[in-house]
């Protein structure tokens, strides 16, 4: 349609700039909403990123206090990684039930997300409340700073986004698969993704790389 | 029950910021009390504070930095009166009131001038360029408003409740950890940063994705007129860059909230990565202010001048270099940090190769300029003082870029010369220009040309006299923050410099005067044609003020400077197109999300500052409560019925049809 | 204090560069300059003489040389930058006659203390220097940043706590100069203004001897009454106790100075937060 409009109007081309492949017009709401929540989380990331470089700064800063590879425990954060990779899995299956509107694998896969969400928290939450009672907390030195403000912006995340599943469930309990529905749905499956993708950076970084003695 | 906050928080002993607390107060009370006497709050209630239409929110932001304005420059009036004064003596202000000036100044200036100024001035115009009926996301855009108002709300609340940040706009620290700044003004400043980082986010998001992903038929990339293409590049610098703000920001409130070791002395916190940090974020951020006012005046220069912009792609171009290497700059602005001769001289060049677009774009303007037919309306009056002005500040620019000159000039009244240079000849002329050039399109009358014209010069003037004899003190070695001094050589400028405060003290005055002499005539300055400019982009090509859904039909674009081309198509064939069938359009509700959300915002960040936790508990349930409400609405969107559509339409068309036949008859 | 007036060689090589680099750029500038106004007026609508030429919007020869204008002036300005970075780095060295002195400056809230470690005094406010002689400072601060500045000699440099900042100097001529923080650091900062008397290289020693007889002592204990936050009016001078002392500074071995808390009582009219702490 738009071809036929450049044709019948012969357009001089002052920028010298070629022949080009017309606009079609705005995108539909999906495509929209999707793009838009990308560029939240890649803005999250930078945010996260600034942690991580505060991080790789102070990490030596131990000021008398305890090293990486004192404190960590292997078994605990295989654990949290396994829960979280497994939500993954189940935020992904939750995500296909919603696009076929299959309410029970729907809830299945919201409440095992959130279960293994659960878990995460507690045994990140566990791991803390040991840390402090040792008088290892964040006030210790610099590392453990860097170290509980890292480890802990990504809890804050998970927890928001339990937060936020929960609501999700709601939602779809009490209005359907309505299409806004469906792009919130959209979008949270991508949030939780990312905070996969988050975590195993935070588990590189901190706990495989700190635990080198 | 209420945390730190008690009586010895108002203060009662300094009559300054009590007395102007008071008549802000009164004011603010007055004019409440005229709008609910008046029976004007259904109405404000309903087609403004819960509008989620971009053409308000965007109208609200500007008139938001415009009262900022005033709230800062008052500020730069006491500071210049001080530095005038405090020869050898302590002045009219103490220290600890001083300090709080210029650090309210700065972040006010910046964050609540200059931002919402500029994110105003796009949010308008953007979609009716790219001709589309609104953003991508109007609520969140109403919440990125009313969050922007919350963080300008706390940092005026801090005039008379405590007191704000004594340690200059970045608060640096260590003196902003919680041994040197016990009081509560950092935590205004971060709180207020915070709040207002996150409806500056949304924004940028918001206006990312409209851009990209929000065009009418035929708008490709390059065809997008040059202020899209600034507002694109300014807002990924936004989405970038604030972040890092944010984190920065969350760590100096975690180590004075709870004994964190980021930025202290003790336990190997670390202050340098604080300087990294914030001017990672803070490089950028003057690229995403002045960035916009590039694309402002690409426009006005190229419509003023009747000529399409000379060197389109190589504007678009030096645009997105801007955009890219404003990332890779940030340590100039602490080479005297000892960071060593190849990363000084590494950064330095880094930014000295900025200026190399920059330059581009000048000459981009100037050769717009040639062979134009150049009418001298007020927007490119500020066009034509804007060009001259910055290459002065773009000089000093890549002067203080040099590191062995920065070694001398560092932190200096040269410095606080150019930084003014750029940002007031940049980005506030820009936006000047912005504003008197899409007013009609917002309100559907011009501004009068007198005053404006008046406001300029003095402005103008205003400016060299202020900022001139601030150069020549940083030469005599004057550093900045100074709250009094007794260098004999420095006093004639600091007089001259308070001396041209008055100046653009009565161009502020003008400015104000043409608003009001412009809505008292606002009959005789109506503009019919919705094109008082005879303007090129689209949002000429749509009624002023434009309807609620911006165009009846969304525009098929053919090439650059589509309403230009629309218009020489227009006139060899009749005026208005032939009769086409109107169709139902479908437009977002009006939400009081924004406005609920930003109040809970409010109470959570006074309560944060204050230690208030109870508060902060119930605040944050809010606003948590807030999206849930919104979430559950069944209906987010009316329809406005094709009929509707029509109505609107002819009557707009017979109105412009009249005016051509008129003009024609003459 | 005008850097034009150079008292030293880093200061002269700094506003050499200074001045060179506006001239290099005002040689582009003022044409432009020249030009925006000329176009600006030539081209007014009202001007019959002037050709419209509303299809002059591309040409690849003037974008060519729009490029190539700035690029080139940064060119040269980067090799400047470049070049000067390196000669100009304030940790290298600056040969002078005589032997070296070294001078450990600590910047407090709010005054400067200069330490002499090889002639075993210390001053406040005041900076006694030889003419002529190269002089290695070492800087830190005891509690915020601040930055050390002497401007008619030259190089500016921060002084941070736990951190150790170098920087060469060399005063020419005898005189009285002044020196400043440059960087904001809390309500008594513009009284860190200090003395900078450049004393004949012949002068020096008697000066070093004169202060040695002061009663007053520099050791831990009348440092730390010397870090609370106060102004500085007068110029005391002390005998050091330890020469080692600013090394016990700069490694924090010595506590940062403490905040307005412990400092004075009479401080703060309203800082909003104090009894509830």
């Amino acid at each position: 349609m738009a071809m036929t409009a450049t044709a019948d109007h012969v357009h001089a081309d002052p920028h010298h700039i070629g022949r080009v492949i017309e606009h079609p017009g705005p995108a539909p709401k999906r495509i929209v909403t999707a793009y838009g929540f990308w560029i939240f989380l890649l803005s999250d990331i930078v945010m996260f990123s600034c942690f991580f470089a505060a991080y790789a700064v102070l990490s030596g800063q131990t000021a008398g206090g305890p090293r990486g590879s004192e404190i960590f425990e292997q078994r605990n954060v295989a654990i949290e990684t396994v829960c979280l990779l497994l939500s993954s899995f189940t935020c992904g299956m939750a995500s296909i039930a919603a696009d076929v509107r299959n309410r029970f694998w729907f809830y299945l896969g919201m409440a095992v997300t959130c279960v293994l969400g659960l878990i995460f928290l507690a045994i990140e939450f566990r791991e803390f409340a040991d840390l402090v009672a040792r008088g290892y907390g964040p006030s210790r030195s610099a590392f453990l700073t860097a170290f509980f403000s890292l480890v802990g912006c990504h809890g804050l995340h998970v927890s928001a986004g339990i937060l936020w599943l929960l609501t999700m469930m709601a939602q779809v309990f009490a209005k359907g698969f309505r299409a806004d529905i469906l792009r919130r749905m959209m979008c949270f499956a991508l949030f939780w993704h990312a905070l996969d993708i988050i975590w195993v950076a935070v588990f590189s970084v901190v706990y495989l790389l700190g635990s080198a003695p | 029950m209420l945390g730190k906050l008690d009586w010895s928080a108002i203060p009662f002993d300094q009559p300054i910021p009590l007395v102007a607390g008071a008549v802000v107060l009164v004011a603010i009370l007055c004019v409440l009390a005229w709008v609910v006497v008046k029976g004007h709050l259904p109405y404000l209630w309903r087609e403004w504070i819960t509008s989620v239409d971009h053409k308000r929110i965007g109208v609200m932001y500007i008139l938001l930095a415009s009262v900022m304005l005033l709230r800062g420059g008052s500020d730069a009036v006491m500071m210049r009166i001080q530095q005038a004064v405090a020869y050898q003596s302590q002045g009219y202000l103490p220290p600890e009131h001083y300090n709080q000036i210029f650090s309210a100044h700065g972040t006010i200036m910046i964050f609540f001038v200059a931002m919402p100024f500029v994110i105003g001035l796009m949010n308008l115009i953007v979609p009716l360029q790219l001709g589309v009926r609104d953003v991508a996301f109007p609520t969140l855009n109403s919440v990125g408003f009313w969050l922007t108002a919350t963080g300008a709300l706390l940092v005026n609340v801090s005039l008379v409740v405590g007191e704000f940040a004594r340690t200059g706009w970045l608060a640096f620290p260590p003196l902003s950890e919680l041994s040197y700044s016990p009081g509560v003004g950092v935590d205004y400043y971060a709180w207020s940063l915070q709040i207002s980082g996150v409806g500056t986010l949304v924004a940028g998001i918001n206006l990312v994705t409209t851009v990209l992903k929000l065009r009418t038929r035929g708008m490709n990339y390059l065809r997008m007129p040059m202020f899209c293409w600034t507002t694109l590049a300014s807002n990924l610098l936004i989405v970038a860059a604030f972040p890092i703000l944010t984190a920065t920001l969350a760590m100096l409130l975690l180590d004075r909230y709870l004994g964190f070791h980021f930025f202290t002395n003790e336990a190997g916190g670390n202050v340098m990565m604080f300087m990294n940090l914030i001017w990672a974020w803070g490089h950028p951020e003057v690229y995403i202010l002045v960035l916009p006012a590039f694309g402002i005046f690409s426009e006005v220069v190229s419509t003023f001048s009747g000529k399409a912009l000379f060197g389109y792609r190589s504007m678009v171009l030096a645009t997105m270099a801007i955009c890219v290497i404003s990332f890779m700059v940030w340590l100039h602005h602490f080479f005297t940090m000892g960071a060593g001769p190849d990363v000084n001289a590494i950064f330095g060049i880094a930014s000295m190769i900025i200026a190399v677009p920059t330059g581009v774009k000048i000459y981009n303007w100037l050769f717009t300029m040639y062979g134009g037919r150049i009418r001298f309306a007020t927007p490119m009056l500020w066009s034509v003082g804007f060009m001259v002005t910055f290459i002065i500040g773009g000089l000093t620019g890549v002067l203080v870029a040099v590191p062995p000159a920065d070694f001398m000039l560092h932190n200096s009244m040269f410095l606080v010369a150019h930084f003014h240079n750029v940002i007031i000849g940049g980005v506030l002329f820009g936006a000047f220009a912005g504003f008197e050039y899409w007013f009609p399109k917002a309100f559907g009358f011009r501004l009068d040309e007198r005053w404006g014209k008046a406001a300029f010069w003095f402005t103008f003037l205003g400016f060299y006299v202020t900022f001139m004899p601030l150069y020549i003190v940083g030469m005599l070695g004057m550093t900045r923050r100074m709250q009094h001094y007794d260098v004999a050589a420095w006093r004639p400028w600091m007089i001259i410099a308070a001396f041209g405060m008055a100046v653009l003290t009565i161009g502020v005055i003008c400015q104000i005067m043409q608003l009001v002499v412009s809505i008292r005539d606002r009959e005789a300055l109506r503009d019919r044609t919705g094109d008082p400019w005879d303007g090129r982009s689209l949002e000429w090509a749509t009624w002023s003020p434009p309807p609620v859904f911006n165009f009846a039909f969304n525009p098929d674009v053919r090439g650059e400077d589509a309403y230009w081309e629309m218009k020489a198509h227009a006139r060899q064939q009749s005026f208005a197109h032939e009769e086409r069938e109107y169709e139902d359009i479908e437009m977002p509700r009006n939400s009081p999300t924004g406005f609920v959300c930003a109040f809970f915002a409010t109470i959570m960040g006074f309560a944060l500052i204050w230690h208030i936790w109870w508060m902060v508990i119930l605040g944050g349930i809010g606003a948590f409560a807030t999206f849930v409400v919104f979430a559950w609405r069944d209906h987010d969107e009316y329809v406005i019925p094709a009929e509707e559509v029509a109505r609107i339409d002819r009557v707009n068309i017979e109105e412009r049809r009249s005016l051509v036949s008129m003009a024609g008859s003459v | 204090m005008n850097l034009l007036d150079p008292q030293g060689p880093v200061a002269a090589a700094n506003s050499t560069i200074l001045v060179d680099s506006v001239f290099i750029m005002l040689v582009i500038v003022v044409p432009t300059i020249f030009a925006i106004l000329a176009f600006a007026f030539w081209f007014r609508a009202s001007n019959p003489k002037a050709r419209y030429q509303p299809e002059f919007v591309y040409s690849g020869r003037v974008e060519m040389v729009v490029w190539s204008i700035p690029a080139l002036t940064v060119i040269l300005l980067g090799g400047v930058a470049w070049i000067g970075s390196h000669q100009l780095d304030p940790a290298a060295p600056v040969p002078g006659t005589g032997s070296p002195v070294r001078i450990h400056a600590v910047s407090l809230d709010w005054k400067w203390l200069f330490i002499y470690p090889d002639q075993r005094i210390a001053t406040v406010n005041t900076l006694t220097v030889p003419a002529g002689a190269e002089l290695n400072f070492q800087l830190t601060s005891s509690s915020v940043m601040n930055t050390f500045f002497i401007p008619q000699l030259g190089s500016m440099i921060y002084t941070m706590n736990g951190m150790v900042t170098k920087l060469n100097l060399r005063a020419d001529n005898e005189g009285k100069l002044q020196g400043m923080s440059a960087h904001f650091s809390g309500d008594g900062f513009p009284d860190m203004m200090f003395d900078v008397n450049v004393i004949s290289p012949l002068a020096f020693p008697e000066w070093v001897a004169a202060t040695a007889k002061t009663d007053a002592v520099l050791n831990a204990d009348s440092y730390k009454r010397l870090m609370q936050q106060g102004i500085e009016k007068g110029r005391p001078v002390y005998r050091l106790d330890d020469p080692q002392l600013f090394d016990l500074i700069s490694t924090l071995h010595i506590p940062p100075g403490p905040g307005p808390e412990l400092a004075s009582e009479a401080g703060r009219s309203h800082s909003g937060g104090h009894d509830a702490r």
